[in-house]
Parts: structure tokens; sequence; C-alpha cells
């Protein structure tokens, strides 16, 4: 393998397009003729509809038609698609429109359909709904108490489901022995995804051809073609869905929502192009959210530091309905990663799927995992507190060993590789640790308060072996494909199924072929996201692309290039077995004037008029992937904080991540995928958090109540690597998307929590805003 | 975020603005309150008169000891100017920190009074250094106290077609002055902004004005506070009193809201106090 391309922080590929605004979104794409939706939508959190009077609306200019619940009994309701087995699931029906009950605000009940957006909007205004309302429950462990608001008939006191991992009884008995045992109820706050696109969704009939293309804002096409197709009964063949440049994801565009079958059965059913694109407060109620898990949570230790056992009950909150994917993420996604990079041998996990009054929620950057390690680093940090031991001690005494090529853990995952020791050791060299100690204590002397966080992480990504997917109840496939294709004149097209949207991925894998096969990296172009031009996949989420997607597009490569190195020998009449290849270029052994380049050998597949026996021509080949393992990236990251007494505000100072993905196809985007990572990591510890009333209204509505992070709030990251290959992936490569989100937010929450553990403050929810830290610092010395 | 239907004018003259503002029509100046309150339907004007180009309303003059500030200057010109940096620069600095440099380009300091947010910034220096407010209608001008203006939340003493020509306010150069805020980190609006000035004669403080925003629903001028300090060293005991009296001074006029309680923004209106005086001490 090339090295040059392979490791080079060359620049993404994708910037300049997206920079100057040139990119082309889905609202970006205007359809002659078409009508403009706006959807009616449910002001209540928790109400009976008792009537819809369209009749005035139906009047107003520019208005072609309204259609409300009662209307689109041929649209089947919206389907969840991951079905955890032995939960015993129930997956209460999700029609487009509500049209008895609205069960969330932001819940559609009726669409307009006119000729500019402006009329839709005054025509949804304009449609009365009368509305009795119902009780509300918006708290996810409120929900699941007897006496609590129902919200389906059929989901029996709101549970969803019950997901077991472990044998509770010998967790119990674990716990029952233990030295030392440390609980905590942990608020996991619900999280408004917030991509840099709100979601859209445009779609065109062809009744002659009975074809329907929907374009949207979609992380993986070809599951919305699937469900599209179940939904408005139109064969798949027929279905063409679209991602234009996506504007972010983090998961909120995995899902396949009610707008986008609506377009696309108002597309059918009015014979025109239908568009409909959300404001930001539309996507802050009803595109989904993160999170929202209130966990119990203990953890068991010896006195001398051994790490017993976590036992975790979560109540998870699913909203209103189950979004596409939402079971997976707080049960297979989560309770799977309790043991984390520790040798811990007693796991137990109760997950319980809540219904509440509020947003579905689902898969948001790094699902179930952040979860899952935050309540694992700050048990450990509490476990130190109770044992008055050093949590880096600590930590170091239960590392699981390094380890090349698989070490099962006590949650049944088979880890690929590790090396935690090394990566904890360079990020603690990174931040002084020993030093920073010493300065602490002389800072507090001066009444300053710091705070060092320190967090050693593993997580399972690169979304994984089909045959697992199966087991687990997902449903669909979790390999990928891709073809590499060579154009006669040797520029070539590199077709994936999957769908990136500002990962920087048309980069990333170019280089992969590249460095596989040779041609320059501004041949090559990597095209995705429609699926008629593009092969199968299962889209981009789950840290996935670059491990599946990749590892399809390194075998189509090796497979091009045997056809490369027998087509040269053939060519230059020597044997296969005297070929060698360096750089794109085939030579025989011992003469090495005599070379075909890749070009020219693509050139001769193509014209093929001199081919060896039993050889095809053309050149290009294609790769189905199944993983045969999930990837398991891991690293230390530190934090260090001081805190303000006076007003709870709180400064991060240094932020040091040292992560392993494996060798670095560009350090670059793996650098920007930790920043942008830990950015929003952070944000959770420190500033995001979705306010409900009692009432279910959303409190956090707008950028001026639901805080994003801004650039101000950060020190420039300090970061490390190690570099630790995935035994089974043909590079070597792990995922890198979502590290940054999972080992973040309990970093510096720990920090937080370290810097005020002078002052006797213990526990405080997520966020730690400035007036939550206030009030705590006053609760606990009296204001004193 | 689609407003509904409305007209548009631009107006050349003050005279000319008042001519065309009708009933249920509204002055539109940088727009950064009233578009976006416009395109979440929370406000539905029919007809919007735009002010931003009258040049008779953007000078900032400086003349008989006060400042004139015309109604649709904007931030960013009001927090460069060197008028304002001698003659209030607490009112410049208050300025400096509306929102980011794209929204000073663009808002208003009487755009800003007449929305009236209480987490603005400019209004609590406004109401600290006893400035006025020029307010011109078809029937004439009236010119009302900045402790009149503001009312109650997002209530000013202007009536409907009523236009804001100048803002005065008095020369404090021989004063020394600061604005703090503790921005609230989302919108950055002040979760508490404090103006204070302070006439110092040697260590001791001869009269001192304080304002308060942010905490409040409408920017408070806080009497007890200034007396308190008044006379005094500034020493601890003085601005342990202050602190008390601030909070008697604020209390009814207190907001908060679930993530920033009002307890902890009456708190804050105190440390913010002492960071005023400190700043203004330099
Ligand atoms: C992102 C963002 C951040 C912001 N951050 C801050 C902040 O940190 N601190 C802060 O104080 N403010 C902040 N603001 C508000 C900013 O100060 C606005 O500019 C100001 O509130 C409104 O001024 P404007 O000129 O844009 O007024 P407009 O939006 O044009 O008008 C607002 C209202 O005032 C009326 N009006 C305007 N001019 C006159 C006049 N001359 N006479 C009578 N009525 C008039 C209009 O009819 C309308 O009702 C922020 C705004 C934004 C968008």
């Amino acid at each position: 393998m090339s090295t040059r391309i392979f490791g080079s922080g060359i620049k993404r590929r994708e910037d300049p397009r997206l920079i100057t605004g040139e990119a082309r979104y889905t609202d970006d794409i205007k359809l002659q003729g078409a009508l403009h939706m706006a959807v009616v939508r449910s002001p209540y959190a928790h109400a009976k509809i008792l009537s819809i009077d369209s009749s005035a609306a139906a009047g107003m200019p520019g208005v072609r038609a309204i259609f409300t619940g009662a209307d689109i009994g041929d649209l089947a309701g919206l389907p969840t698609a991951w079905l955890i087995p032995d939960s015993d699931l129930k997956t209460p029906e999700h029609p487009a429109l509500a049209s008895d009950v609205a069960r969330y605000v932001g819940d559609g009940v009726a669409i307009v359909l006119a000729d500019s957006r402006y009329q839709a909007q005054d025509a949804a205004d304009a449609v009365m709904v009368d509305y009795e309302e119902l009780p509300v429950v918006v708290d996810p462990h409120e929900a699941a108490q007897a006496g609590a608001p129902q919200l389906h008939d059929d989901v029996e006191g709101n549970i969803a489901f019950r997901w077991v991992m472990g044998d509770r009884e010998a967790a119990d008995a674990v716990f029952e022995a233990a030295d030392v045992v440390v609980s905590e109820r942990i608020l996991q706050q619900r999280l408004l995804p917030t991509a840099m696109e709100p979601r859209a969704a445009s779609a065109q009939y062809n009744a002659a051809t009975s074809e329907l293309t929907l374009w949207c804002t979609t992380q993986n096409p070809h599951i919305h073609r699937f469900i599209i197709s179940a939904v408005t009964g139109l064969p798949e063949n027929k279905v063409r869905v679209i991602a234009p440049e996506v504007g972010g994801g983090f998961g909120s565009k995995i899902p396949c929502y009610p707008d986008e079958a609506l377009v696309s059965w108002a597309a059918k059913k009015l014979g025109a192009p239908i568009r409909w694109a959300e404001t930001r407060s539309e996507n802050y109620l009803t595109t989904i959210h993160g999170r929202d898990h209130v966990q119990f949570v203990d953890m068991a230790a010896s006195n001398d530091g051994k790490i017993l056992g976590v036992r975790a009950t979560v109540y998870a909150g699913m909203g209103a309905y189950l979004s596409t994917a939402a079971p997976g993420i707080p049960t297979i996604l989560h309770g799977l990663l309790y043991v984390g990079p520790y040798t811990i041998d007693n796991v137990f996990c109760e997950s319980i799927g809540v219904m509440t009054n509020a947003t579905p929620t689902d898969a948001y950057r790094g699902a179930g995992r952040p979860e899952a390690t935050f309540l694992l680093e700050r048990m450990v940090d509490k476990v130190a507190g109770a044992l008055d031991m050093d949590p880096v001690a600590l930590r170091r005494q239960n590392l699981i060993p390094p380890f090349a090529d698989g070490h099962e853990v006590a949650t049944t995952l088979i880890y690929d590789s590790g090396d935690y020791e090394a990566a904890f050791d360079k990020a603690l060299a990174m931040a002084g640790y020993d030093d920073f100690r010493a300065q602490q204590a002389q800072a507090l002397q001066a009444g300053r308060y710091l705070g060092i966080g320190v967090t050693t992480y593993t997580e399972m990504c690169g979304l994984g072996p089909s045959q697992v997917a199966g087991a687990v109840g997902f449903q669909g496939g979790l390999w990928e494909s891709a073809t590499v294709r060579v154009t006669p004149t040797g520029k070539v097209q590199a077709l994936i199924g999957a769908s990136p949207h500002g990962q920087g991925s048309e980069t990333t894998l170019a280089q992969l072929i590249s460095s596989e096969l040779g041609f320059p990296v501004d041949d090559i172009e990597v095209i995705h996201g429609d699926t008629t031009e593009t092969p199968m996949g299962w889209g981009t989420y789950g840290s996935r692309t670059t491990p599946v997607t990749g590892a399809a597009l390194a075998q189509a490569s090796r497979k091009l290039k045997e056809k490369a190195r027998a087509l040269a020998a053939h060519l230059m009449e020597a044997n296969p077995d005297d070929i060698e290849y360096a750089d794109g270029s085939f030579s025989v052994k011992g003469s090495p004037d005599q070379a075909q380049s890749i070009q020219e050998v693509a050139l001769m597949a193509h014209l093929a008029w001199n081919m060896p026996e039993g050889m095809d021509p053309g050149f290009e080949e294609s790769q189905f992937y199944d993983p045969p393992n999930f990837v398991y990236p891991f690293g230390t990251h530190i934090a260090i904080v001081e805190v303000d007494p006076v007003t709870g505000s709180i400064d991060l100072q240094r932020y040091i991540a040292v992560d392993d993905c494996g060798p670095q196809i560009n350090p670059e985007i793996v650098a920007g995928q930790i920043h942008g990572g830990v950015v929003q990591g952070v944000a959770q510890a420190l500033c995001e958090g979705v306010i409900y009333d009692d009432s279910g209204q959303l409190l956090t509505g707008t950028m001026l109540d639901y805080c994003l992070p801004k650039a101000d709030m950060f020190p420039n990251f300090e970061l490390g690597e190690t570099v630790t290959p995935s035994p089974h992936h043909p590079v070597g490569v792990k995922g890198v998307g979502e590290t940054g989100t999972i080992a973040s937010t309990p970093t510096v929450y720990n920090a937080v929590l370290d810097a005020l553990a002078p002052l006797g403050v213990a526990q405080i929810d997520m966020p730690l805003t400035a007036a939550k830290v206030w009030q705590a610092i006053q609760n606990a010395n009296g204001g004193n | 975020m689609w407003p509904q239907q409305f007209d548009y004018q631009r107006a050349d003259s003050i005279a000319g603005a008042l001519a065309a503002i009708g009933a249920d029509g509204k002055f539109l100046a940088g727009g950064h309150s009233l578009l976006p309150a416009m395109k979440l339907r929370l406000s539905t004007p029919d007809q919007l008169v735009d002010i931003s180009r009258i040049d008779a309303l953007r000078g900032i003059a400086n003349g008989n000891g006060s400042l004139s500030i015309g109604g649709a200057a904007t931030h960013a010109d009001i927090a460069a100017s060197a008028a304002v940096g001698a003659a209030c620069p607490a009112l410049a600095q208050a300025c400096g920190m509306v929102g980011d440099q794209a929204v000073r380009n663009f808002g208003t300091l009487g755009g800003n009074i007449a929305h009236a947010d209480p987490a603005s910034d400019p209004p609590s220096v406004l109401v600290a250094v006893g400035a006025s407010v020029t307010i011109a209608s078809a029937d004439g001008e009236r010119t009302v106290g900045a402790e009149d203006f503001f009312v109650d939340l997002f209530e000013t003493a202007l009536d409907d077609g009523e236009l804001i020509t100048s803002i005065n306010v008095p020369d404090l150069s021989d004063h020394q002055m600061a604005y703090v805020k503790l921005p609230h980190p989302a919108s950055r609006y002040a979760i508490v902004g404090v103006c204070v000035a302070l006439m110092m004669d040697g260590d001791t403080c001869g009269h001192a004005h304080v304002g308060v925003g942010g905490a409040t629903v409408k920017a408070v001028k806080c009497a007890g506070a200034e007396a308190a300090l008044a006379g005094s060293s500034l020493d601890d005991a003085a601005l342990s009193a202050a602190v008390a009296a601030l909070s008697d001074d604020i209390g009814e006029w207190l907001t908060g809201d679930v993530a920033y309680p009002e307890a902890y923004r009456s708190a804050m209106a105190g440390v913010f106090l002492k960071r005023a005086i400190s700043a203004a001490k330099g």
C-alpha cells in the first residue's frame, strides 16, 4: 500500500461548495408547478381531536387541497424498524397525521397544499381544530408510574418495552457482598440534534411511468426507499430516493418521518410535485430528540479498588411514538457498553422504554453509548471518592490489558483490539496530571476552584455484522456495497450505498481508493445519495461509513488490482507472478523499463483488443462487505475547568483528547470529527438541554433558550493519538464519528464536580448551567 | 418562519415616516427584533415603514452637556463613537455587548428601547444616567425620561404611530462608569446587566447612578443602592449595604424563568453591582 495519500491531511473536497453556498440541498431543488405543503400541528401535548373545520382555509388564495387524518387512509402508519427481542415490545400505531388524539406538541393533524409557502402557512393557521385537552406526562420515570396519563391503548402503563441484560440475582448477590456500593440517579437530559440544515422533502410522481421520486434530507436513502414503498404501497423499484447535499444529521435524519410520507402520498394524489421544508421551530418540535434517560445506577467495588459490578435501571423516554430505530438505542447500543474499557465481571441493565407526551427520540450522535459511558465514568469517579482513591489510579487498576485480536467482555461483546493504557498514559502526560493536582491544591488555598476530569472509554461502532443486526431485531442488514468504476480515460467513479452528509467521506474514501490502486486522488469521485445511481447500502450512521463502506471499497479496489496485474502481465508477455506493483504502475521484475500504468491497463481493459484467455472486458468491480465484527475505537479524554463559585460559571480551560481509531486515512478529517464531537458532548454537560413545562410545551423551542455551544466556550483542543489497527478490517481502520461525543460529556462533568468537591457539592443534573451550579453551592453550604 | 403578508415602504424623512405610518403599521429599523417576531407570527403588522435610511435619525451629536443619539443610530455606530466613549462610555460598552457584529451593524438603539426586551443591555445604562427619549408623532414632539419610558415587560410609553427621533444622554465625562453583564449562554442577552456611574471625590463617592436590567421586567434605576454608595468610600460595608438595597430596589420588578430563576438573578444583580463598581474604578 502506498502511504503517501493514506494518512495525508489533504483538504476536504466537499468544502468549497459548502463554504461558497454552491451546494444544492433538497429545498434548493425547484420543481415546475410544485405545490407547497404546510402542516397544521397540535399546539397541545395531549388532546382529543374533536373536529377539524378547514372550510375557511380551503377558500383562501392559492390553496389547492387540505387533507386530514381521515383522508389518508391509504397511507400506512410509520413503521418501527428496530424490534428488539425478548422485551415484550409494543409498537403503537404512528399515523402520518393524528386523527383521534394528538400526543405531543407538533403532532401533525392536517396538511395544506398551496401555490406558495406563504399561502400554505396562512391557510394552515386558518384550519380550525377543536381539541379537548387530556392530562400530560413528559418525564419518562413519572410516565412509567401507576396512575400516569396513558398515551396509547395498546401500550399498557406507557411501557413500550422492558429489555434486560444480565442476571439480576447474580448481580444483586455481588452488590450485597461488595465492600463499597455507590449509587446515583443520573439524568441524561433530552437534547435537540440541531443539524445546520433542517429537514426537507420534495416529491414528484410520474403517472405515465408510475414512478415516484423523493428528494429528502436522509442519512440512508435506501432505507427511505424501503419505508416509503411500504407506507405508500408503491413497489420499491418504482421509488427513487435522492439525498442531495444533506447539511448534517447527527442521527436525526435516519428516521423516516410523517412529512416525507405525506409529500410522497400527496404528490401522487394531486398529480403535482410537492415541496416541504421545516422551519427551525418545527425542527425543534418534530425532528427527533436525543437521550432522555432517567437512570438509577449502582457500582460495586472492593476496598482495594477492584470494580466488581455495574447495575442500572433506565427509564428511556421514547416520546409519543416509537421512531424508526428508537427501541435499539437505550438497549442494544447502550447496555452492551456497560463495562467500557474495564474488567468488570458483573453487569446488569434493565432498560424500560416509556411513552411520553414529547417529541419522539431516536439515535443522536453516539446513540446509547454516550449514556452508557457517562454513567460508567461518573460511577468510577464516585467509587474513587468513596474509597478515597485517585480516580486515575482506580481507572488504571481496572483497565483491560492490551489485546490485538479479540477480547470477550461480560456484556458478551468481543472487542476487536485495544491498548487502553497507552492512550491513558499519553493523555495524562499531555495534561501533566500530577502537576495539576499540586496546582489545584494551591489554587484552592487562594479560593479558586479548579477541577480535572479523566475519561477512559471504548465504544462499539462500524455497525455491524448483519447476523448480529438480525439477532438483535434490527429490521435490515448492516453490510455495505460499493462499485469502483474506471472510465476508459482512467478516471474513477466510486459508487457507494452509504450516504455521507458532512463527514468528509468523499475525500477520505477517495484517498483510500487512491492508496489501493494508485489513481491520483483528484481523479477519483465518490458518488452517493441516489437509490437509482448507487448500489444498495444501509446508510451513514453509527460511525460506519469508513469502517464498512471503506472495507467494501478496499476490497473492490483489490479485485481491480488483481485484474490489472493479470492484464498487465498479459500485455507485457510476462508471468503474472513476475509483476511488481508500485504507485499505480505494473512492471516486470528485473526489467523496470517495461511498465504499464494503471490508466493504460484500464484503457486496454475497456478496449478489450487483447485480453488474456477467460478475462472479461471492462474495468469495474463491486463488493458487498459484511463486517465480521464491530470496531472498537478507544481513548482517554481529560478536561480542566475552573468554576467561579460566586456566579456558578464554568470556564473550560484545557481539553485533551487522545483517540485511537486505528490508522488515520486523513488526520485532519479525524481531528475535525473529534473537535465537532467534543463540542457536542461538552455542550450536553454544560449548556444544552430540552425543557418542557408540565403541560408539555417546549420551553426551549428556539436558539434564544436552547443553548447550542459557541466557539468562545472552548479552548484550543489538544489532540493526540495512538494507533491500534482493527484486526478484522482490510486497512485496520475504526470509526471516529462519535467518539468525541461519547467521551467528552463525562469528562467535563467529572471535572466540574471535582472542582466543586471542596464545597461539598456531589451531584447536579446536567446541563451544568451557572444557575444550577450556584444553587448547588448554596444548598451544600447554606450560602456561606 | 413565514410572516403574514404586509406592505413595505421606505421613508426618506421623519415627516415622511410619520405621514406614512398606518394604524396597524410598524416602523422597521434594524429589523432584528421585529422580523423574528413576524416570522414566528407573534407580530402581524400589515405595513412596515422602513426608517433605517433616514439620515436625520442616524447621527450622534454632542452639545450643551448632552449627547443626542439619533433614533436609528446602530449599536455598532454607538459602540465606536468617540463622543459616546467620552460622555457615556458605559453606553458604548453596552451597545458593544449587544449580540454579535452583524446584529450591531443592523440593530438600532431606538429599535432596542422601543422593543423593550427585559434582557436588553442599553436600557440599564439609560435609566442609570437619567437619559431621555424624544418622540415625534403627527401631533408634534414630546420628551420622556428613560425611567418613565420603560413601563413594563415589552411595554413603553410609546403610542401607536410614535417615532423615537433621539435618545438624549447627559455628558458624564467627569464620572467613572461601567456596564457589565452576565450573558445568557444561549442568546447572549443579559441574565443580569448592571450600569454604575460614580462621581468620585478622592476616595469618596460623591454620588452614584445605578441601573439594572435583565433580572427585571424592565430596566430599573436603583435609588436605594445609589444612596448606600453615596458618601461612602466604597468599602466592603458600603458595598454590602448597596447590594442589600439593590435587592429591594429591584424586588418589585424581578423576573426569572426555569433556567435562570428569580433567586439566581437577584443574587447575581448584587454580584454584578460589585463587579460594575470595580470595573468603573478601573
Ligand atoms: C441574534 C441577536 C442577538 C441579540 N443580542 C442582543 C443583546 O445581547 N443585547 C441586546 O440588548 N439586544 C440584543 N439583540 C436585539 C438588538 O439589540 C436589536 O437590534 C434591537 O432589539 C432592535 O433594534 P432594531 O433596530 O433591529 O429594531 P426593529 O426590529 O426594526 O424594531 C423593533 C421594534 O421597535 C420599533 N421601532 C424601531 N425603531 C423605532 C423608532 N425609532 N421609533 C419607534 N419605534 C421603533 C419597531 O416598530 C418594532 O416594534 C439581539 C438581536 C439578535 C437578532
